[in-house]
């Protein structure tokens, strides 16, 4: 009986994953491989079309660029946080886990107050007399790379302020107590214990910004497309499935290998594995 | 973490990134209040009139209770498939494959934006399941992960032997569940319930394609309001969303300690 128990118990949970996860999701994937035309048909016309090809090198650039930026402000702060003490500390974790539970829309929607036409920057610049007509700020690929840097950044302080509390009191002790200076202390002990830590958050940002719809959406708009909205207009705009189907492959394929190359290698360069 | 110095550069800067932080937030509230259509500097005049607005427009009168519908509902599905789930992990880790653990984390590694398209694709279309239902069950994946890592978690540091005292006691293994185990969890649950909740009320990505006549979100709803009109109604809407936050928080803050959100 207890044998099965195990079995018994997860058996709903992994069939709902299953059925409508791993089915949905490979059926997705096993029609682009099987077009009339071909196997890799759909790919050729993927690749071969100038436009979608600008779109993945777009989304890759502006997930490269988020994920630097994220992990070097969240490092930072959470560096900070977690060397803060008693109320200041909960202040300051409360106050990177207020921005993550709102919404998506709501702080995209922030930076298109921020950055409109007639939007409060425009507008305080104006007011104060550095420009004197307003600067187009939206719909281009800062505007969306700031948002999601916004987007990202609590996520990174709170995985990483998680990371660098594990790391062990004593070994900065022992380090300190044989004379190393407080600079090399965080260069040779803190930094490289918390590199695992940063390539995990890493790539859920990577991963979360390769594939963000609302905020390419909105602050980017039809003039800065991503695998997002492409996927979106391919669907829904032009109803061609196979194409939106073969968009949604290529996001799946680099998500789960970004994920199995980094995982490994934050494995292999975390210098506490036992 | 350590007794060592911040350098004070260290410090402005953190202060800087949390004013960036908080900023355009502290701005979507100027937005709702302010009297113009657009948030001018220097703000002009104080209104609460996109706030009536917003009760006015019945589409978001009508997502919002589609939002809180289904997130209700997926957060409790979630939770009854998902406490057995975790709770097998945990106490038969020995028995179970490592890749049993590993089926939980799939959704978290597919992006959302592709679950989303492929439910409407097999399961809406295909098979003719109502949007709604497709929605209910796209949600629930979205936040199944939340409630087994969580319930994981809090029941990692309890001692099975507890149970096993029970049950040779002579307590019935479901009697036993319910009062040793789930009392034990409850924080857990608790904690489980909130993040789930809120991860689906504001979900866009399963949402975007699993919408269709009378059944859409209020996210989904905001995002096709804004492609139309830009009024401060969206902002009045933020704004409640957020003050929707800070009640959550404050009763997490009361029950748990916010602490645990971290971890």
């Amino acid at each position: 009986m207890t044998r099965f128990a195990g079995w018994i118990l997860s058996l709903p949970a992994t069939a709902l994953v299953a059925l409508f996860l791993v089915l949905p999701v490979g059926a997705t994937i096993a029609a682009t491989f099987a077009d009339p035309l071909g196997i890799t048909a759909l790919y050729e016309a993927f690749f071969t079309s100038g436009f979608r090809r600008t779109v993945l090198w777009r989304t890759l650039e502006i997930a490269l660029i988020t994920t630097f930026f994220s992990v070097i402000v969240g490092f930072f702060t959470a560096y900070v946080v977690a060397r803060a003490s008693g109320r200041v500390k909960s202040l300051l974790i409360i106050a990177a886990v207020f921005p993550l539970l709102t919404g998506v829309i709501v702080r995209s929607f922030a930076w298109l107050i921020i950055l409109g036409r007639n939007g409060i920057l425009n507008s305080f610049l104006q007011w104060t007399g550095l420009t004197d007509a307003p600067i187009s700020m939206l719909y281009t690929q800062g505007a969306v790379i700031v948002a999601m840097v916004y987007l990202f950044v609590p996520l990174m302080i709170l995985t990483l302020v998680g990371v660098l509390e594990n790391i062990p009191e004593d070994v900065i002790q022992a380090a300190t107590s044989l004379g190393a200076t407080p600079a090399a202390v965080f260069r040779q002990v803190v930094f490289p214990l918390a590199v695992p830590g940063l390539i995990v958050g890493a790539v859920l940002v990577f991963t979360g910004s390769f594939t963000a719809y609302a905020t390419p959406a909105l602050l980017g708009g039809e003039r800065q497309m991503t695998m997002g909205t492409l996927l979106h207009q391919q669907a829904m705009v032009s109803f061609n499935w196979p194409g939106a189907s073969t968009v949604a492959a290529i996001m799946v394929i680099v998500t789960v290998a970004v994920v199995l190359l980094m995982t490994r290698m934050a494995r292999r360069l975390n210098p506490m594995a036992t | 973490m350590m007794r060592l110095p911040t350098h004070p550069l260290l410090i402005v800067f953190t202060v800087l990134v949390y004013l960036f932080l908080m900023g355009p937030l502290v701005i979507v509230f100027g937005a709702a209040l302010s009297d113009t259509t657009f948030l001018t500097f220097p703000p002009q005049g104080l209104s609460l009139r996109w706030f009536e607005r917003v009760f006015e427009i019945t589409a978001f009168r009508r997502t919002m209770l589609t939002s809180l519908q289904i997130a209700t509902m997926a957060t409790a599905m979630a939770l009854v498939i998902g406490i057995p789930a975790a709770y097998a992990l945990n106490r038969y880790r020995i028995q179970l494959p490592g890749w049993l653990s590993t089926v939980f984390v799939l959704p978290i590694l597919v992006p959302e934006i592709v679950l989303g398209f492929s439910l409407l694709r097999s399961v809406s279309v295909d098979q003719n399941v109502p949007i709604f239902t497709t929605l209910l069950i796209g949600h629930t994946l979205l936040v199944l992960p939340y409630c087994v890592r969580v319930i994981s978690a809090s029941l990692a540091s309890f001692d099975f032997a507890v149970e096993e005292a029970a049950i040779s006691l002579g307590s019935r293994p479901l009697k036993t569940f319910f009062t040793i185990i789930l009392p034990n969890v409850r924080s857990g649950v608790i904690a489980a319930f909130i993040l789930a909740f809120i991860t689906s009320i504001n979900d866009v990505s399963v949402s975007l394609f699993l919408t269709g006549p009378g059944v859409s979100t209020l996210p989904i709803q905001l995002l096709a309001h804004m492609e139309q009109f830009f009024d401060p109604t969206v902002a009045s809407v933020s704004v409640l969303l957020m003050l929707l936050t800070v009640a959550v928080m404050a009763v997490v803050e009361w029950t748990l300690g916010l602490t645990f959100l971290a971890k």
